[in-house]
């Protein structure tokens, strides 16, 4: 009786198989007027750092910068409601790539870990085979690609070959595909690696609709996608059991006017069973255990031996404008050039040279 | 060979003995302080038991981190709230010699282990939004430039230090959420005379300095969330918790900014410990942000009140500039302070009120001064002697002219200032037309220091040490060319044109009022970042606007255009060529007649063949 109980928590603890929790989350678009594109990624950062994703396990891409745009009437706030209720900016938020830096290549290397050496932590999928990554779109997309930045674009068989890098270096253990654009579905018809779960806003063929203006702000706040999905993740708390069956189910026809769409045949567990914070928090497992461990006494920071000082010279703060100093400086040593006339030396040379071997009488005739 | 060593043996002897001599010496150290290091190495490893330490009574180890913290608030003539936070952090530590550093208490660890990893000498960073307008505003107590600003002094140690310097944009990039790996080659210079180091330190070879800015360089939360972090006490307590991102980005001016830099521990100066400033200036217009009557309010400012000092701060106070109410007819301050402090900062003696945070009886709930009756103060307020402007004149996409404008406002005196101009090398300027003028005459400057640009790998560098003559103005023009760039160059958002960095002038200005150059640490923070060694003049730093030129933009979407004419022209022309040439033509009968078609329907049935 107490194996078949352990057995059943011991399965439980292990039944989702992932360690630990990565969220990419991208805007590509630039430019005030697409305001609902950073709105969109930024109310599921929200969402994903409520349910417990901390900022050194998400890598946040926004292409502009909206909070802080002149043109915004209310700086260092992003809305999602109108009426200004939800400001999804916050006080707490890290950017990770953010202006220029937002480009496909970017982007792929983020995926496939190819960065340069010198790349900060914060700008890396630091991800191994048991981490569980939600990968998050938004921008203007057509059937095939999404734009980045109004100036290059992505297709999905450049994606679905990032992804089968990630899984062939054993990058993911599970993956969540969400994309909101115009024509989303298009993106992941071409997934071929396993354990990839995808969601899209529209079909082939269909727009995605932006939900609604706010007048103050003079712009389209979120799309309607996002919206019902922003509505749906603030329900849901760390502790929540809702499967994928329900996130399915956001946003039917009649709210959203496009037909959301997923795919999960490449997904090997069935969806019923997956919980949202599988992807969407990170539910950390905690083992109890009654044992204490003693620490030792804390260690007493030695002093450093103040007799064996070699300097001794008194330092002095430098003179900010030296004039005179700098009125005398040595010119710099600069890149050598050959001495004045040397051209002309050599030319005479090849000259002479010329005339010795041809004879002198030659020169008579020049002078 | 074997008659050379018959022939002279003697030779051959000296020679060997020579040999065995110089490998001999070579393998003992060659200075005794070899020795000495090694042992003072290992003497600071945690946990070794010094057979000196073991006779002296042991005694608890001491903190030796402090931390301060301050805010000077001052009211400006034109309106405006001028409100600036310096948090200064001490550490006891000495990277120069190589120590190696585990233990972390008041100073961030991230900063530590960024200098000691690049052996940083002095780090100075600040992001800006907005323009100061130094003549509305006056001087601000450290300026910064818009966008962005990173000049960095290594250590001597350092031998690639191109290759330091890109890592650590890199490393700071992380740490504080900007594009700072966009500094590069590009929009890197070394100064030759400018930007001198501000911490102690005997030598100054300006190998090790560089200078990069990215006036593009937006500011925003993400950028404050780290800085704030950085605090010993967070945002949580203390003068931090007024710093709430929504008010503070909603000013005329705000930059935050992170110096380094290595200062004297006691009045001798024998040994250094690292000092970590951060700064933030927010200049605060209260008639955009809603505030009718002129009055204001910590609470109105920061919409946060102050609650509790950082219980790990040394002294935390607030300075309120009321050199303009010495009678108190201006404003009143309630709760008011008996508490007075004279600064000397800038040149310009200013009376403060000071409140102490750490004293639990000065200050009740909320800090909120309020105005008696306000009135635009009668007096003269100190005009900056030193201020400049820069523009672009000049029409069209080919050509330009860069002016900048230096106004010296002093009346009787003149001083020398030093121009450092960076431009980048898509402006390629025409130095044979620099000119200086000063009153319509030519000023020659006494020393110049030119580095032309070399397309694509680094940008121009000027820097100038001109004498400004008295209560005159100085300008400085030089012609440039504007380059086409390659089409992967450009930005996405071209036609928004491109950015030039700010001109930076230095000077020691005179000034009417004595400063102290006692390194001594008592004085208010704001008043003591600028080293002086002079009393009767003090350092200055001014920043130009930056410039948004624009460069001949190709149209991008002339691609598409072209496919589709190049198609249309291609498939009518050479289609109708080709079908011209290769088709062959065949003759065919016209189709007969009703009457007939209906006879050879019935000679068809009848097995006929037809007409």
């Amino acid at each position: 009786m107490l194996a078949i109980l352990l057995t059943d928590s011991a399965g439980q603890f292990f039944s989702s198989g992932h360690t630990n929790n990565w969220a990419v989350l991208v805007c590509t678009s630039r430019f005030w007027f697409n305001y609902r594109h950073v709105a969109n990624t930024l109310s599921v950062y929200r969402s994903v750092k409520r349910l417990g994703i901390p900022d050194s396990h998400i890598v946040l891409m926004l292409a502009d910068d909206m909070a802080c745009n002149h043109r915004n009437p209310k700086p260092a706030t992003v809305f999602s409601h109108k009426n200004m209720e939800l400001n999804v900016y916050g006080d707490d938020v890290e950017v990770d790539y953010r202006g220029y830096e937002v480009t496909v290549e970017n982007f792929l290397r983020v995926l496939t870990g190819r960065l340069p050496p010198s790349t900060p932590r914060s700008k890396r999928l630091l991800s191994d085979d048991r981490s569980n990554i939600l990968i998050y779109l938004t921008g203007h997309g057509g059937n095939g690609f999404l734009k980045f930045q109004d100036s290059e674009e992505i297709s999905n068989v450049e994606l679905a070959d990032a992804f089968e890098q990630m899984w062939q270096k054993r990058r993911y253990n599970e993956l969540l595909f969400i994309i909101d654009t115009c024509q989303g579905a298009s993106m992941y018809e071409r997934f071929y690696s396993p354990n990839l779960m995808a969601l899209a806003s529209s079909q082939v063929g269909e727009d995605s609709l932006s939900h609604q203006p706010d007048l103050a702000i003079g712009v389209h706040l979120m799309d309607r996608y996002t919206f019902y999905l922003l509505e749906f993740l603030e329900d849901i708390h760390p502790a929540s059991k809702t499967n994928m069956n329900d996130l399915f189910k956001v946003c039917p026809k009649s709210q959203c006017v496009s037909t959301p769409g997923h795919r999960t045949d490449l997904f090997l567990r069935d969806p019923g069973s997956v919980l949202i914070t599988d992807f969407f928090g990170s539910v950390r497992k905690i083992e109890i255990t009654m044992e204490t461990i003693n620490l030792t006494d804390p260690i007493k920071q030695m002093e450093e031996n103040s007799g064996n000082d070699v300097q001794t010279e008194n330092n002095t703060y430098v003179d900010q404008l030296p004039v005179s100093e700098i009125i005398h400086q040595k010119p710099k040593q600069r890149d050598w050039h050959p001495p004045d006339g040397f051209i002309l030396g050599l030319w005479t040379l090849i000259l002479l040279v010329f005339f010795k071997t041809y004879g002198v009488k030659h020169l008579k005739h020049v002078f | 060979m074997a008659s050379y060593w018959n022939r002279n043996p003697i030779r051959v002897f000296v020679f060997l003995i020579l040999t065995v001599f110089v490998v001999v010496r070579s393998n003992i150290p060659s200075t005794p302080g070899e020795g000495a290091e090694e042992r003072r190495w290992e003497a600071s490893q945690v946990g070794d038991v010094d057979p000196g330490m073991s006779v002296a009574p042991p005694h608890p180890h001491t903190n030796t981190d402090s931390f301060q913290e301050e805010l000077v608030v001052r009211p400006l003539h034109s309106g405006d709230i001028y409100a600036s936070f310096q948090f200064r952090t001490v550490w006891e530590a000495d990277f120069s010699r190589g120590n190696k550093v585990s233990h972390y208490q008041l100073f961030p660890k991230s900063l530590g282990q960024v200098i000691s990893k690049f052996s940083v000498r002095e780090l100075h960073i600040s992001f800006t939004q907005g323009y100061w307008r130094t003549m509305q505003w006056g001087q601000p107590f450290l300026p910064s430039p818009p966008g962005a600003e990173l000049w960095v002094w290594f250590q001597d140690s350092v031998t690639d230090v191109d290759g330091t310097w890109k890592e650590l944009t890199n490393v700071l990039s992380g740490i504080f959420c900007a594009s700072l790996n966009f500094i590069d080659s590009t929009n890197t210079v070394q100064p030759s005379a400018a930007f001198k180091p501000l911490g102690v330190g005997n030598v100054t070879d300006h190998r090790f300095l560089r200078y990069a800015t990215l006036p593009r360089e937006i500011v925003c939360t993400e950028n404050l969330t780290p800085w704030k972090k950085l605090l010993p006490c967070g945002s949580k307590a203390g003068l931090a918790v007024l710093l709430k991102s929504e008010k503070l980005f909603h000013s005329s001016f705000h930059s935050q900014a992170v110096h380094i830099r290595p200062i004297c521990q006691d009045q001798r100066c024998k040994s250094t410990s690292l000092e970590l400033r951060q700064t933030l200036n927010a200049v605060f217009d209260l008639h955009t942000s809603g505030q009718a009557k002129r009055e204001w309010s910590l609470f109105k400012m920061f919409s946060r009140t102050l609650t509790e000092a950082c219980p790990l701060a040394s002294s935390s106070k607030i300075y309120i500039d009321i050199t303009d109410n010495s009678q108190g007819e201006q404003f009143e301050l309630s709760p008011a302070s008996s508490l007075l402090s004279q600064a000397v900062v800038l040149g310009d003696r200013r009376t403060f009120s000071v409140y102490d945070l750490t004293d639990q009886a000065t200050f009740g709930s909320t800090l909120s001064p309020f105005d008696k009756k306000w009135q635009y103060p009668i007096g003269d307020m100190l005009r900056p002697l030193l201020h400049a402007e820069r523009y672009v004149a000049g029409y069209g996409l080919q050509t330009g002219e860069i002016h900048t404008v230096m106004y010296n406002h002093h009346p009787y005196r003149s001083f020398p200032v030093l121009l450092l101009d960076s431009v980048p090398w898509y402006l390629r300027l025409y130095i044979h037309t620099l000119t200086v003028t000063s009153k319509g005459k030519e000023n020659k400057p006494s020393y110049i220091h030119y580095q032309p640009s070399k397309d694509r790998l680094r940008p121009h560098l000027l820097e100038m040490l001109v004498q400004l003559p008295p209560n005159s103005a100085t300008e400085v023009t030089v012609e440039f060319e504007r380059a086409l760039l390659k089409w992967t160059e450009y930005t996405p958002d071209p036609n928004h044109g491109f950015y030039v960095g700010s001109s930076v002038i230095s000077s020691l200005v005179p000034s009417t009022v004595a400063t102290n150059t006692s390194i001594t640490q008592e004085q208010p923070l704001f008043s003591s970042f600028f080293p002086c060694k002079e009393e009767l003049s003090y350092f200055v730093r001014v920043y130009t606007e930056p410039l948004l030129v624009n460069l001949p933009t190709p149209d991008f979407s002339m691609p598409y255009n072209v496919i589709c004419l190049t198609c249309t022209v291609v498939a009518v022309g050479y289609g109708s060529l080709y079908n011209l040439l290769t088709r062959s033509f065949q003759i065919e009968e016209p189709s007969p007649g009703l009457a007939k078609r209906i006879a050879n329907v019935i000679r068809r049935m009848r097995g006929v063949p037809p007409l």
